[in-house]
């Protein structure tokens, strides 16, 4: 049997200097030892994208790392500035495609804060419960991919079982497995359709047990345990210094969750815990996302608890400049046509000023800064990606690891390159 | 929360709930050095640079008129012509060109945000605050990158999204929309 060998945070800092994010190959093992440099991507099998890493060998010991990115860079800020308020609502999405709901709710709220709008709360609620199915679903791609990186094949199936169900949720309600674009400025999209919360009880009934079964495949499995605890360490005071959040801030023992530390939608009125870890290890980052699944199922109940009784209620703000007016009122009514037709061709107005907006994504905070002048574009979009700070750390985590180690630290960091790069 | 104290102050406005500092450029490392250490921001959220080029002036997102509204005597193709805009305003003048916004988290049992802005001109440099905030690191490569906005006492300001032999700083509004030569599509 393999000795396991528990995890100990380290005292002090390891976060390299002068360059936080590079970890320098020591000058007398450059000198005297047999160092190898090894190109690590950006297309690699186990990558999760296009990730590019610098990688200095001693033997099988990491002594020096470098994260190279920018292979996806799209311009989506700069393209952003180029459309309509409504029709940028599009792209959040696809800038970190697996926490896709997430992306739009972030944008789609910061658009309500300048416009000062008030949105009913039936959209309040369904935002939450998909934006906890989005959290699932992302979780479950971490899960599955990450565990299909140490071998453990079996895993990847079973995760994308259930993120299949999730995808059909998704579908059922928008239309569209993923990039829903499903909120609008002042609320949803249309209306839930019937049938809905049937299905999600459905899911909401089968998603513990299968997170159960997660558990038992690589919970207490020795391989795993052996292959993901005490390596790629971070501490707290670490992670905060080098602006980490979410789960792997959480991982290292800090009771940081910007859902119940500053509550945006009604997240201050449903009742869920925050999973901490102490050993801000792997396997304590794999934690994390699990309780956080359990966690989100929670959440999902206690929407469809409050929206069942909401049946008939507005799904989004009854203000005209802004939102589309009904469809059969364009056959009818004149004022309605001609709003119908200035939203979508001119689009409509935000007032000028800026705001940043935070929420919790699965991979921590998720921000959004947003300049108005006061005209039917945005001036400015820029997202504060979680991925891209995330990476940041990878220099800090790396710091003793071997080779074999590697890809579990940077799956266990969960970028999503396209929220990277942007 | 006050900040009469934080170094180089110029300016704190309150708008949409959110408390922004403006900060005197020279004065920026010392200014995010007492906000971390006194006033208890230990968390760098993000850093953003704005580009402010032809705020307010004709052919952008928001022009709409004079800053007295719009003048409706004006002769049609000159200030508000577009009969839509109503009498909207153009927005306020900004000091400078660009302006860099970090938004700052007290992560603690009682957290708070702020902005600090510093409003810079073409060809100015801020001092790096990767010794406050170590993840500044990336932040302020991506702004050079993308804005061209330098960083002094920065150990390693390189491009970081667009290639090393990059021209140009593509999220500036002068930088040109499509017309980039496209690779191998024609090339003999």
């Amino acid at each position: 049997m393999a000795i396991v060998e528990r995890p100990r945070i380290y005292e002090g800092t390891r976060i390299p200097s002068p360059i936080p994010t590079v970890l320098r190959t020591p000058e007398d093992l450059r000198e005297n030892d047999d160092v190898l440099r090894v190109n690590f991507g950006p297309n690699h099998p186990s990558m999760h994208g296009v990730l590019r890493l610098i990688v200095d060998l001693s033997g099988e010991r990491v002594v020096g790392t470098e994260a190279v990115i920018g292979y996806l860079h799209t311009g989506f800020e700069k393209t952003m500035e180029q459309k309509t308020w409504w029709k940028a609502i599009t792209y959040p999405e696809r800038i970190d495609y697996v926490g896709f709901q997430n992306d739009e709710l972030v944008f789609v709220l910061a658009i309500e804060k300048l416009l000062e709008l008030e949105i009913p709360q039936k959209a309040v609620w369904m935002r939450m419960l998909l934006c906890e199915l989005n959290r699932i679903h992302s979780h479950l791609v971490f899960l599955g991919t990450g565990a299909l990186e140490l071998g453990a094949i079996s895993m990847f199936w079973y995760c994308f079982r259930e993120r299949d169900l999730v995808l059909d949720l998704f579908e059922l309600v928008t239309g569209v497995r993923m990039h829903t674009r499903y909120f609008q400025t002042g609320g949803l999209a249309e209306d839930i359709p019937p049938g809905f919360y049937a299905e999600c009880r459905t899911f909401v009934d089968w998603m513990p047990k299968a997170v159960d079964d997660y558990e038992s495949l690589i919970g207490r499995q020795e391989i795993w345990l052996d292959r993901t605890q005490g390596i790629g360490l971070l501490s707290a005071d670490d992670a905060i210094a080098l602006g980490q959040s979410g789960p792997v801030l959480r991982a290292s023992g800090v009771d940081w969750d910007l859902r119940k530390t500053q509550p945006y939608l009604a997240y201050d009125e449903v009742d869920f815990d925050v999973p901490v870890y102490p050993n801000g290890d792997v396997y304590d980052r794999y934690r994390v996302r699990i309780d956080e699944m359990r966690q989100s199922v929670r959440i999902v109940a206690q929407c469809l608890d409050r929206l069942e009784g909401m049946e008939g209620e507005p799904w989004i703000a009854d203000d005209r400049k802004v939102v589309l007016p009904p469809r059969h009122e364009l056959h009818t009514s004149m004022e309605s046509l001609i709003h119908h037709f200035k939203i979508v061709t001119e689009g409509y107005r935000v007032p000028e000023g800026e705001v940043y907006v935070a929420i919790e994504s699965p991979r921590g905070e998720k921000g959004c800064y947003v300049v108005s002048d006061g005209g039917p574009r945005p001036w400015r979009v820029k997202f504060r990606a979680p991925s891209f700070v995330a990476l940041e750390a990878t220099a800090t985590c790396m710091s003793d690891a071997l080779v074999a180690d590697l890809i579990a630290i940077v799956g266990s960091l969960d970028s999503v390159m396209g929220d990277t790069d942007r | 929360m006050t900040f009469e104290s934080v170094p180089g102050l110029v300016e704190t406005r309150k708008e949409h709930d959110e408390t922004t500092l403006v900060v005197d450029p020279a004065r920026i490392l010392a200014a995010c050095r007492h906000l971390r250490n006194v006033e208890g921001f230990n968390f760098l959220s993000d850093l953003t640079p704005s580009d402010y080029l032809g705020w307010g002036s004709r052919g952008v997102a928001g022009y709409y008129g004079t800053d007295k509204g719009r003048d409706l005597n004006a002769p049609a193709g000159v200030g508000a012509s577009v009969a839509s805009q109503a009498f909207s305003r153009v927005p306020r003048t900004k000091p400078k060109r660009f302006s860099v916004s970090y938004h700052l988290l007290a992560l603690r049992a009682d957290p708070a945000r702020v902005r600090v802005q510093v409003w810079i001109d073409e060809g100015e440099a801020l001092e790096s605050v990767i010794s406050v905030w170590p993840t500044a690191d990336w932040h302020e490569r991506e702004a050079w990158d993308m804005m061209g906005i330098r960083f002094e006492g920065h150990p390693n300001l390189q491009r970081i999204l667009m290639e090393d032999d990059w021209e140009g700083h593509p999220l500036r509004k002068d930088y040109p929309i499509g017309g980039e030569p496209v690779r191998f599509s024609g090339e003999e």
